[in-house]
This record gives C-alpha cells, sequence and structure tokens, in this order.
C-alpha cells in the first residue's frame, strides 16, 4: 500500500507544533498501525531528521500507553488501542492524520506524547481500597453474587489511555473516573469507602482542569474497552447520595 | 576492555569461564520444609516501627512484585523511593498476563494441597529450582488471593458468589483463579491502587518517566541509583538504605518476544557489572501458544493464553505437505499430537514440552500457515459441546484479540499459533532472603532466579511477583534494614556516586556521537534473530560456539556503525533504545555461555545432544543438579562461574513424564 501521513511535530511542551507530511510506500496491510511508525521513523533516522515520539509498549491492546489520534478519532477508525488497529483498515492512497490527545490536562510533552499523569492523581485521590497487606480476610468470607462481580469487572476493564478525554469536545474525565468509582463500588470490599472515594475523586477531577460532561457519548463511543455510558450516569447517583448522605451527618 | 582471542577452530576450545568458590549458605534455614518460613520471619530483626521513617527504600519499577512491594514497604512505614520508565506506574508489563495466578486454597476439594502446588512446581521446573523458596511461595499462595480479593480485584465467580478456578499446564487439579483473560491487569491494578494510597499520603516518592541506568555501590554495599528522567534527559543520583530491583525478564534479548517493546534487561545487568551474581541466563520460557509472526515489520509477538489449552485442542496435518482448509481435512487425517503422545496431560502438557513438540512437527514439513510455521488451536469440540456463548463468556477478549492480528475469525476457523519467548526462568541470584551478591540489593518477581527452576507453570509468574512484593521481602529487608540501622549517609561526592554518573554520561555521551549508518533496532534484530537460532527452542554445542564468536563482532560493529539521531538532553526514544540493546549485546553472551556450558537438556532449556530415545530433554543431575550463579570480569571477559548445589530433600528428581 502506499499511503501519505500528516503527523503532528512539536519539540516539548513550549514549543510551537505543526503538522508535517510523509509519504509511505510498501506498507503491508498486516502491519499494525504502531509498525508502519516504525518505519517510518527507521527511515527518518538513517536520513537524520528526528524520528516520530509516541507513547506504546505492551501492543496488545492492554497497558493504555498508546494515545494517538487517527484521522480525528481516538485510537482511529476502529475500536480498538492504535496499537491493535492494522494498515487493512486502511486504503491503498489514503492520506492519514496522526496527532496527540487533545486537552488542556493533557500537556504535549513532544510529537504524539501527552502528560497524563492527572489520572494518577485521581485514582491517588481515592480509586483504592484501604487494605494494607496482610489485613485481609479469608477470600470466600464475603460471597460476591456474580452479577456484581460481573459488574465491577465491565468497569475494571479500563486501561487509563485517556481515549474519552481525547475524544470529548469538553475534554471531560467522566468516563475514566466513573469506571473506577463504579468498579469498587459494585463490591462489598468496596463499600465502607464509597461516599468518600466518589466526592473525592469528583473534586480531584475537576482540580486537573478536566471539563465538564455534558452527555454527547463521545467519550463511550472511542473507549476501547466499552466502558459504557451508562457508567457516567451511575456515578452522578453515586456522588449525589454520598452529598446528601454527608450533608445529613 | 579485553576481548578473548578466539582459537583457530573454537569447536575444541572449553568454554571461557573459570570456576569460583561455590555458594554455601543460602540464608535459608534448615528444620522441616513446612516451618522455614516461620522460623526465617521468627529470625528476623525487626525496625521499630517508629525507626521505619528514617529508612528510605528504593524501589525500581512497577509490576505486581514492585508495586506490591512499594505499597507494603510504605504501609510498614518506609520512605519508599520509586521509579518506572513508563509515564504511569498502571502500565508495567504485569498487566498484560492473561491466563490467571495459583493459589493451593483446594476450594475445588480436588486433592489440591500446598504440598502438591509445592511439588508441582519443583517437579515442572524440572528440579532446577530451590526447594526452600518454592514450598514459601506455594505456603503464601492462598494469601495473595485472600489479599486481592479485599483490594476489589474482580475475580471471576460462580453463581453461589465464590471464586471460580480452571486448570493450567504441567498440573491435575484446578487451581488457578482468573479474571476473564485480564487477570494481570486486575492485579496489577489491585497493587497499583494500594500504591496509589501511598503516594498520596506521603510514603512514596514516585518517579514516572525515569530509567535506572546504573546501581551505586558504596563500601561494597547497594546505596542508590542512577537515574535517567526521560523526558528532560536529564541525570540524577537517588540514595539509600537498600535498592530493590523488580524490573522484570529479560525476554527482550531476542527482539521479537511477548514483552512490551520497553521492557529491558539494563537494571539487572547494570546491577550485574557492579557485582551481582547472574543466575542461569540460559533459561528461558518459550510460549507454545503465541500468534505466528506475520512479516518483516514484526515488532513484537502476541501471546493467546495458555488457559485455552484448556478447551482448545491441538493438531496439524497427519501427513507433511498438506495444504488443504483445515476444515477440508477429515478427522482420522489429523494428527492431535499432544494427545496422542501425552495421553494423561493432553493438551494440558507443561510448556516446555508443548513447545518443542510443535517446533518438531513444524520440522517435519507438517506445519500449517506461511512458511509452514504454526499449528491449529481449535476451539470447534468446546463449541460444539458447550455452545458459542459459553466459549465467548471464557474467552471472548482472546478471540477478538486474535481476529484483530490476523484478521480470522476463530468462532469459524482454528487458530494458528506458534511458540515465542515469553518468560526468563534466569534472573539475579538471590538467597533465601531474595538479597543478591550485592548487600543490600534485593530481586523479585522475575528478574530475581528463584523459584521456577528450568521451567516456569503457567499461572505462577503472578503468584510469585505478588508473594515477593506483598509478603516475602517486607519480612526479609527488615531484617536487613534492622541489621544496618546505622548506614552513614552516602555522600553525593563520594568518589562511588560520582564514577557511576561519569560512566552513565559517557556512554550516552557516545552512543550519540557515533554517528554511524545503522539505527539501533537493526542490531536488536540482529541479536536477536541470532539468539532465537541458536539459544532458542534447541540449542547445540556446535551452534552456541557460533554464536559466541558471532556475539563480540556484532558489539564491535554497534560501537562503530550506531546511529542515534537528537540529543542526550532531551526526550529521545531512539536513545532509550539503543542505550538497551548495549546491555542486550552483553548478556546475550552470558545467555550462550551458559546455554553452552550447561551439556544436559533440563525445562526450557534443551540441549540436542542431550535428549532421550523419544526425544525428551534428558536432565544429568549428577554434572548439572546445581544453579550457575555467574560473576562479571568485565565486556567480554571469562565470566566467574558459582555453583549453588541444589538439595532435594522432599521432591525426589526424577525423570518428568506427563504421558
Amino acid at each position: 500500500m502506499r499511503i501519505a501521513l500528516r503527523i503532528w511535530r512539536q519539540k516539548n511542551t513550549e514549543a510551537p507544533g505543526a503538522m508535517r507530511e510523509y509519504e509511505m510506500d510498501g506498507v503491508s496491510p498486516d502491519m499494525s498501525f504502531l509498525e508502519m511508525l516504525d518505519t517510518l521513523n527507521e527511515r527518518l533516522t538513517l536520513e537524520g531528521e528526528d524520528p516520530v515520539a509516541f507513547d506504546h509498549d505492551c501492543r496488545e491492546g492492554i497497558c493504555g500507553a498508546c494515545s494517538l489520534v487517527i484521522d480525528g478519532q481516538a485510537h482511529g477508525p476502529e475500536r480498538t488501542t492504535a496499537c491493535q488497529l492494522h494498515m487493512r483498515s486502511f486504503r491503498d492512497g489514503d492520506t492519514i492524520d496522526v496527532e496527540p490527545w487533545r486537552a488542556a490536562a493533557f500537556p504535549v510533552v513532544r510529537d504524539l506524547v501527552v502528560d497524563r499523569s492527572a489520572f494518577d492523581r485521581i485514582i491517588q485521590s481515592g480509586g483504592y481500597v484501604s487494605v494494607p497487606t496482610g489485613a485481609a480476610p479469608e477470600a470466600h468470607a464475603t460471597p460476591v453474587p456474580k452479577p456484581d462481580a460481573d459488574r465491577a469487572f465491565e468497569h475494571a476493564e479500563c486501561i487509563g489511555c485517556g481515549a474519552c478525554v481525547a475524544a470529548c469536545p469538553n475534554g471531560s474525565a467522566m468516563l475514566f473516573t466513573s469506571a473506577k468509582v463504579n468498579h469498587l463500588g459494585a463490591l462489598p470490599q468496596g463499600a465502607p469507602e464509597r461516599e468518600t472515594r466518589v466526592l473525592d475523586m469528583v473534586a480531584q477531577m475537576d482540580a486537573e482542569g478536566f471539563g465538564g460532561c455534558t452527555l454527547t457519548g463521545e467519550c463511550a463511543t472511542a473507549c476501547p474497552k466499552g466502558i459504557p455510558l451508562t457508567s457516567i450516569t451511575a456515578m452522578n447517583r453515586e456522588w449525589l447520595r454520598a452529598n446528601r448522605k454527608v450533608a445529613r451527618k | 576492555m579485553n576481548t578473548p582471542t578466539p582459537s583457530a577452530d573454537p569447536r575444541h576450545t572449553r568454554p571461557q569461564y573459570t570456576e569460583g568458590a561455590p555458594i554455601a549458605d543460602t540464608s535459608a534455614p534448615g528444620g522441616p520444609i513446612a516451618d522455614r518460613w516461620d522460623t526465617r520471619r521468627f529470625t528476623a530483626k525487626l525496625v521499630n516501627p517508629a525507626n521505619r521513617r528514617k529508612h528510605t527504600v528504593i524501589v525500581v519499577g512497577t509490576g505486581l512484585a514492585g508495586g506490591s512491594a512499594g505499597a507494603t514497604l510504605a504501609e510498614q512505614g518506609y520512605h519508599v523511593v520509586q521509579f518506572c520508565y513508563q509515564d504511569s506506574p498502571r502500565r508495567a508489563h504485569s498487566i498484560a498476563a492473561q491466563g490467571g495466578i495459583n493459589a493451593a486454597k483446594n476450594y475445588r476439594n480436588d486433592g489440591d494441597s500446598i504440598h502438591r502446588l509445592f511439588y508441582d512446581t519443583v517437579k515442572g521446573g524440572d528440579f532446577r529450582a530451590r526447594e526452600s523458596n518454592v514450598h514459601r511461595l506455594a505456603q503464601i499462595s492462598v494469601e495473595i488471593i485472600d489479599q486481592c480479593v479485599a483490594q476489589g480485584v474482580p475475580f471471576a465467580r460462580e453463581y453461589g458468589g465464590l471464586l471460580d478456578t480452571r486448570s493450567f499446564g504441567g498440573v491435575q487439579v484446578s487451581r488457578t483463579f482468573y479474571a476473564r483473560g485480564q487477570t494481570g491487569q486486575q492485579l496489577l491494578l489491585g497493587a497499583y491502587q494500594a500504591l496509589s494510597r501511598q503516594i498520596a499520603a506521603g510514603n512514596v516518592e514516585m518517579h514516572p518517566r525515569t530509567e535506572m541506568l546504573d546501581l551505586v555501590v558504596v563500601d561494597g554495599a547497594a546505596r542508590g541509583i542512577v537515574a535517567r528522567d526521560l523526558v528532560t534527559g536529564e541525570i540524577s543520583t537517588h540514595t539509600a538504605d537498600a535498592v530493590v530491583l523488580a524490573t522484570g525478564g529479560y525476554g527482550n534479548v531476542f527482539h521479537l518476544s511477548t514483552n512490551a517493546m520497553n521492557s529491558n534487561a539494563t537494571a539487572v545487568w547494570r546491577a550485574h557489572r557492579r557485582g551481582a551474581y547472574f543466575a542461569n541466563p540460559c533459561f528461558t520460557q518459550i510460549h507454545p501458544t503465541c500468534i505466528p509472526r506475520s512479516g518483516e515489520h514484526q515488532s513484537k509477538l502476541t501471546l493467546m493464553s495458555e488457559s485455552l489449552r484448556n478447551d482448545g485442542r491441538i493438531w496439524v496435518p497427519a501427513t507433511a505437505g498438506d495444504t488443504r482448509p483445515p476444515a477440508l481435512i477429515p478427522e482420522d487425517e489429523r494428527d492431535y499430537y499432544l494427545e496422542r503422545i501425552y495421553p494423561s496431560f493432553g493438551n494440558l502438557v507443561p510448556r516446555d514440552i508443548a513447545s518443542r513438540a510443535a517446533k518438531k512437527v513444524c520440522d517435519e514439513g507438517r506445519g500449517v500457515g506461511p512458511g509452514g510455521q504454526g499449528v491449529y488451536l481449535d476451539f470447534a469440540d468446546a463449541i460444539a459441546r458447550t455452545g458459542r456463548g459459553a466459549v465467548e463468556e471464557k474467552y471472548g477478549n482472546l478471540f477478538e484479540m486474535y481476529q484483530r492480528i490476523t484478521a480470522e475469525d476463530p468462532y469459524e476457523v482454528p487458530m494458528r499459533i506458534y511458540p515465542a519467548v515469553h518468560y526468563t526462568m534466569g534472573g539475579l541470584w538471590v538467597d533465601y532472603d531474595l538479597q543478591t551478591t550485592v548487600p543490600g540489593l534485593f530481586a523479585i518477581g522475575e528478574a530475581n532466579f528463584s523459584d521456577h527452576g528450568a521451567n516456569r507453570l503457567g499461572a505462577s509468574a503472578l503468584m510469585q511477583g505478588l508473594a515477593d512484593g506483598y509478603f516475602v521481602l517486607p519480612a526479609t529487608l527488615n531484617d536487613y534494614l534492622a541489621r544496618n540501622s546505622a548506614l552513614p549517609t552516602v555522600d553525593p561526592a563520594d568518589p562511588a556516586v560520582l564514577e557511576a554518573v561519569e560512566e552513565v554520561r559517557e556512554r550516552l555521551r557516545r552512543l550519540v556521537n557515533v554517528r554511524g549508518d545503522r539505527t539501533a533496532d537493526s542490531f536488536h534484530r540482529e541479536i536477536g534473530e541470532l539468539m532465537w537460532e541458536f539459544c532458542g527452542m534447541a540449542r547445540t554445542e556446535q551452534g552456541l560456539r557460533e554464536a559466541l564468536e558471532r556475539i563480540p563482532l556484532i558489539r564491535e560493529e554497534f560501537w562503530r556503525r550506531i546511529t542515534v539521531p537528537g540529543t542526550e538532553a532531551e526526550f529521545n526514544q531512539s536513545l532509550e533504545r539503543a542505550n538497551r540493546v548495549v546491555d542486550y549485546l552483553e548478556l546475550a553472551e552470558l545467555m550462550c555461555l551458559d546455554a553452552l556450558h550447561r551439556a544436559e537438556s533440563c525445562g526450557g532449556h534443551f540441549r540436542e545432544e542431550s535428549q532421550t530415545p523419544d526425544g525428551e530433554a534428558a536432565r544429568d543431575d549428577e554434572a548439572f543438579g546445581y544453579a550457575a550463579a555467574w560473576e562479571f570480569t568485565g565486556t567480554g571477559n571469562p565470566p566467574v562461574l558459582h555453583r549453588e548445589d541444589l538439595v532435594f530433600d522432599y521432591v525426589h528428581p526424577t525423570q518428568r513424564s506427563y504421558a
């Protein structure tokens, strides 16, 4: 295949960036999108030009490192991560735009690499169960109904890639935050910290500069793990419930 | 640095190494094996909780071992300074582990016990692991499940609300706990969340996007690391009372493996250069069920979980050169070779055996798919028996991943799989306390060599990583710190610190300044292909000798022709890669030397010269019943071999039989 690429190049956070054009020939449809970028980078290196920086690691769709907006869509045209997207999803002769996640809370580090540490701080604000090592009861002491376990799992699948934020016109992190709130909230183990968790995580999310949620649903459409939009409405309910409970105290 | 001169005919020289003193003391307590861990915990000195915050501990890596260790040490009150090269501690490669985690809970009432898990692991490792360590692992396995459930890890459950389990290779009980095909992810997020809680509490100082490039050894003890900020390129030193390496395995020496792209051997290799012995480097695990490569552009290989072998049947055409589509090959013209050769374990034989069997049928010309490098993993029977829905429930995400990569639908046509490098049993030598030969330097998880012998059983890596991090290290590190409570503060101007920093700077400058005509990736590919050919699934004396001839030449060429764009003082992924390849080029040599010196077959190490009449690995317990711990003496110089004799008081070594 022969394709043209337009890639966002930016030296560092402060420097201005711009789209640059590259021609690629002999692209195999069996290449993953990142392998196509590898091939480009090998060529750029030998030509003495700086290769394109991009985050990637496991290349199995689970670590959540990759973060490319491809033709205006987070992770590209298929519902997966960019590392699992293959060139067979494109046509010979296509021109493909490649950009970093765009969000106020995710500053560009270089080229296609962004800083997602805001996500870590949201988890640090309450996305855990406080159970020091060694303090755990026997695993079968508390049976968990299968529907609850399945619901927890469905939300726990979030890989923290940030596609939800990149896809959202408001740059909101509601889907990411609600996934963790609902994962732990669905389990008896998460119940004791249920109220503080949702209040603290939402407060941290707001403090990080993510936008507000207007329920446009772009996030759930872009999510490579299929975290449902109802996750957000469930968190809103949790948040209201927690506020009322705290107010009563 | 002098390279040994190759003799005129290398096939007749003995491997280039010298013999050192055997390792006499592994710090394992004596007495009945079931009591040893209790004994050790009782003899360990303790640090008063009020004094713990005065101790700083560096933890490198945030996978299952590092994440759980960092969180637990911080909970105990230590000041933890932790590093990972990823942008977030949540992305360490433990996250990609699919199948499950073993624990001797015996919830199934199917005859499991701590002793059986211990027995299975020692036997599965082909009698090349230390009994005391493995028994402790089996004991702790049950606590791990409790801990993870309490953290909110959403394990698979039965309708009654209790935990579900499944079977893995090399065992006949159902002791593997799982969270669909994402067990590693869920366990890692549990550890990450526990770590996050400690970061928020100010007990862990977390440095993401920071890579350890050297170890600082002062007065014979590990006292810190030299690290590079991957965003700014800044080199910094961090000092502590102890250093813990949880940096994973070195499978990426092979270029193509199931490791993450950036998983690397730099931390362990730098530690080795600073005095930590490297044990059994040739023990690498080739996983039987990976998606075959599709072309030259291939950057990594993707695993299909071993759990698939619970329901999938492995076969190839009975006759060589049969290129019919699988659906057109009638049942009696198929060879379900694992079921045929190993009737009692069938498709669930251990990984080393399944991989070699796949290679054998492909070498016979019966392989399927492009280049004949593949065998079928067929779910037609399982779908007919239990329905598509049940298969989807168990393996849905794996099927989806397979289809995305190959554009074939495994519900309709059998998967094609082929072995690939997956895990490294070898690693830094550690004693019972998980301490390396450098005092104050500990290695946990895949980075050490301790528990899996010559072959790791499925679902045991997650178990070991979490056992080390949550339970073993916190107890033994306590003891080290208590015994070294008055370590002097490290002077930043100490010659040992300055030397380590200067070495790192010099190496990076050198990499950037060669300005040659080959990329780091081209060298990585070259060394990887060489290792796969000569130090992969089957090894021969002649092949290993050839590899040992060629590796120094590749190294020499690397330093002449490498090109790294940009500078060392900026975000530079090419420099990161090149710097890792430097270490692969040295480690590869030690792996081949270890493989050459071990003239027996055991577990994942298969020497063609040493096999039984029916083609199974033939161990030589008399000559090789030891762990080989190598001491570094300089790049290209003959290393020193220290043997740790393995004593089997409880599981008597036998020829492994899975027939």
